[in-house]
């Protein structure tokens, strides 16, 4: 993995950052694709739940709640704020 | 809480569709949540359950309008993201809108996601040319500052667009002759997506080969775009549906091989999706000015009801807060109604008497159907209408998916799936419609231990039975306002053990009898929306209310009547009902009850609201309930018969832990399709109640 890239569930919230690739295959890839989510998609984490697991993403305009287990198959690069 | 009068049973449309009634059928589709039941209900003017999360619609519902002169069919499809996908869902919507070839299909896009929505459009727009593309939720998007210029989007898909306000009714008869106008013109020609060279070329040579299985040269094109792309779910049903020789698959499959590597293995499935998405982020680049790129009121109600502090403490208070309304504003109309049938009972038995009817007439009608009714009534009646317009109101904001949320990692934990939050609402009204909401969870696994526990949610047939005990005993000692809080605690309380047992259960159903891969949860927080309350009010009260009452009242008449030839019919020197209870009595003291509350439970198998008038219609052996006069009297009654703390929890406890009620395992064995699942949902929380209150009573009287 290169150094700038992270996985999306450790991104913290408020911080804007761009898909770089998608590591889950099949129905998964699909559930991702049918959200909108392809390389260089905006995702901003917004909310975490009480107990720390899942967080809530802005995706193309729409809060989508998504488990560590599977934001973890997305691999992600922040975008510097100008 | 979907449970309406049509909830029940609406038949999954397999085939048929196009029969003689009509004129012509149309389809509904569109992404969860973007207020397609709500467009549904303003057409055809019937009441499908609305509410604000994602999957409501599980299965298509269908309707009739008429509309100069034409005779539409309307199917309301469920809401899906794409129909290329293996969902359940994805499935029925797909099948209908390729196979079932319907007149026009409406598509309904969220104004204030219509990115998103497009996806789908772009999908749909594949299939078919006979399109109207419907950009409802206007109200909510104008009022976030989102504006959308339809002329254009209309222009770039060259297709009609209508802009349809479904809670003010806005756009309903221009929508109407938009689809009038397709079926009569029959002209239309979408400008649908053209792919790379690459797999042009390949949808080329695959149409090539199909030429003599398909037709409709749209269709053609759509079919081998989905071989190309081999989604086997998809293959299988079109090699079916078509006919398509296995050597012509063959050769399709080598067209897909050899394209991908000219493509630098890139996977067709892939590029097509990107294309799509790609699309569709431009055409809503040219048409929609948004000021903020999301609701901030919803960011910010969110940061407190989802948040790590607040998130929970706040979804107890407002348990607590709904309760205790529920419990202070029910006691008043209670006694009203109470109050009334007890004159009404005098007047009636007077007319009874009168008629010189035997005593035993008498005492059926009176003592047993009678009293037995109007104590339903009159216990039942005030908390469910206040209850469930108040969930109803919470559900129309928005605040189940939250709920989800926010319990998501104890579920994960169970190994079960998020989605039970959900299905474990709408048990809390009832647990048929909690059962057939399991339907929204997508692994069949996950979806049986959300079936299994869903009883552990009291439904209205026994929260009441809840408030009453904890009216009696708990509110009535601190009295008046402090009293019902304490009740609403209690309450709240007996709720929360429901959770965890749900909990505990689905982790003990995952590790023996359900095991299996967790799936995957990704679920959609949608925008809080404005409630429609005056609509609340009216559909919470005929849909919920009533329809609920109707079943307690048809299943509380026939079980007052047996109940009392129960306790009246004498064999030597004791009743039938004696005997049963006198059975149970041993038994029954083990676990920290008595033999009536056992045979309350028991006899109340039909309907959970009848264990609570059977249990003091045993009490008074006269085998009547006239004289338990308020709470007060009720409370003098079941301390004479010998209650203690002990049975209080205990009996609260049974409530919470116990067999479902009739139509719940009914429902449960029509939803799994085998008698096992109704069984282990029968034994599962009896025995986990029978021990637990085993448990308490060892506790109790080491402690006592």
């Amino acid at each position: 993995m290169d150094k700038q890239e992270k996985i999306l569930s450790k991104i913290n919230l408020d911080e804007e950052v761009r898909v770089v690739e998608i590591d889950a295959e099949g129905e998964l890839r699909r559930r991702f694709f049918d959200l909108g989510i392809i390389k260089n998609t905006i995702i901003e984490p917004l909310y975490i739940s009480p107990f720390g697991d899942p967080k809530a993403y802005l995706i193309r305009g729409t809060v989508i709640a998504i488990r560590h287990d599977e934001a973890n198959k997305i691999r992600v690069r922040t975008i510097s704020k100008e | 809480m979907g449970l309406t009068k049509g909830s029940m049973g609406i038949r999954i449309i397999e085939s048929g569709n196009k029969d003689k009634k009509c004129d012509f059928t149309i389809g509904l589709a569109g992404n969860p949540n973007v207020g397609k039941s709500t467009v549904f209900n303003t057409l055809t003017g019937l009441n499908q359950h609305t509410g604000n999360w994602p999957g409501k619609t599980v299965t298509n519902a269908e309707g009739l309008y008429e509309h100069n002169d034409k005779k539409i069919k309307i199917i309301d499809l469920p809401g899906t993201y794409s129909l290329l996908s293996d969902s359940e869902e994805e499935e029925i919507a797909r099948n209908y809108i390729c196979f079932e070839n319907p007149d026009v299909v409406v598509i309904i896009a969220d104004a204030t996601s219509l990115e998103r929505n497009l996806n789908l459009f772009m999908q749909i727009s594949e299939i078919t040319d006979n399109i109207v593309l419907c950009v409802n939720l206007m109200d909510e998007a104008n009022k976030r500052g989102i504006s959308i210029n339809e002329d254009e989007l209309s222009n770039i898909l060259n297709i009609k667009v209508i802009k349809t306000s479904a809670t003010d009714k806005v756009g309903f008869s221009e929508l109407k002759d938009a689809i009038n106008e397709i079926v009569i013109n029959n002209q239309n020609k979408i400008r649908t997506i053209t792919y790379s060279e690459d797999i042009e070329f390949a949808i080329k040579s695959v149409e090539e080969l199909l030429k003599n299985c398909i037709i409709d040269n749209k269709k053609k094109r759509w079919i081998s775009l989905r071989l190309l792309e081999g989604n086997k779910k998809i293959k299988s049903k079109i090699k079916m549906k078509f006919n398509i020789d296995e050597i012509i698959l063959q050769k399709i499959n080598e067209i897909a091989i050899k394209t991908e590597k000219h493509m630098n293995n890139k996977c067709i499935g892939d590029e097509l999706v990107e294309q799509i998405i790609k699309k569709a982020e431009e055409v809503a680049k040219a048409v929609v000015k948004n000021k903020t790129k999301y609701d901030d009121f919803s960011k910010k109600v969110d940061k407190v009801l989802v948040s790590r502090m607040t998130g929970i403490p706040v979804m107890i208070l407002l348990l607590i807060l709904i309760l205790w309304t529920t419990i202070t504003l029910a006691n008043y109309p209670s006694q009203v109604l109470s109050y009334m049938f007890e004159k009404i009972g005098l007047w009636l038995r007077n007319l009874l008497q009168s008629a010189i009817l035997p005593k035993w007439i008498e005492g059926i009608l009176m003592d047993g159907v009678y009293a037995t009714l109007t104590w339903v009534i009159s216990v039942m009646l005030p908390p469910m209408a206040i209850f469930f317009p108040m969930f109803t109101l919470l559900e129309d904001l928005g605040y189940l998916p939250r709920i989800a949320f926010n319990l998501d990692k104890c579920f994960k934990k169970c190994s079960s799936c998020g989605k039970q939050a959900l299905t474990m609402c709408m048990g809390l009204g009832c647990n048929a419609a909690g059962v057939i909401g399991c339907r929204i969870i997508n692994s069949p696994k996950e979806r049986f231990i959300a079936i299994l526990t869903n009883v552990f949610m009291p439904c209205n047939g026994r929260f009441p039975m809840l408030i009453t005990i904890a009216t009696v005993f708990v509110g009535g000692i601190a009295g008046g306002f402090n009293g019902s809080l304490f009740s609403a605690i209690i309450v709240t309380t007996m709720i929360i053990l429901g959770v965890f047992m749900t909990l505990i259960s689905s982790k003990i159903l995952a590790k023996t009898i359900l095991k299996g891969t967790p799936s995957h949860f990704i679920l959609e927080l949608p925008p809080y929306r404005k409630p429609q309350v005056g609509k609340i009010l009216v559909r919470s009260l005929i849909d919920r209310t009533l329809f609920v009452l109707a079943r307690a009242i048809a299943v509380a008449a026939p079980a007052g009547a047996i109940i009392w030839i129960f306790a009246n019919v004498m064999i030597g020197d004791s009743s039938i009902l004696t005997y049963c209870t006198n059975f149970f009595d041993p038994f029954a003291k083990v676990i920290g009850i008595d033999g009536y509350i056992a045979v309350a439970f028991i006899l109340g198998l039909p309907a959970n609201e009848i264990v609570m008038p059977i249990m003091i219609m045993s009490y008074l052996k006269q085998s009547t309930m006239i004289n338990v006069d308020g709470f007060d009297g009720l409370k003098e009654v079941l301390l004479a018969n010998g209650w203690t703390t002990l049975t209080v929890i205990n009996t609260m406890i049974l409530c919470i832990m116990h067999f479902p009620c009739a139509t719940t395992l009914l429902t449960i064995k029509k939803e799994t399709d085998s008698i096992k699942w109704p069984v282990i949902a029968f034994i599962l929380p009896t025995v986990l109640g029978i021990g637990f209150c085993f448990l308490t009573t060892i506790v109790y009287r080491i402690v006592a």
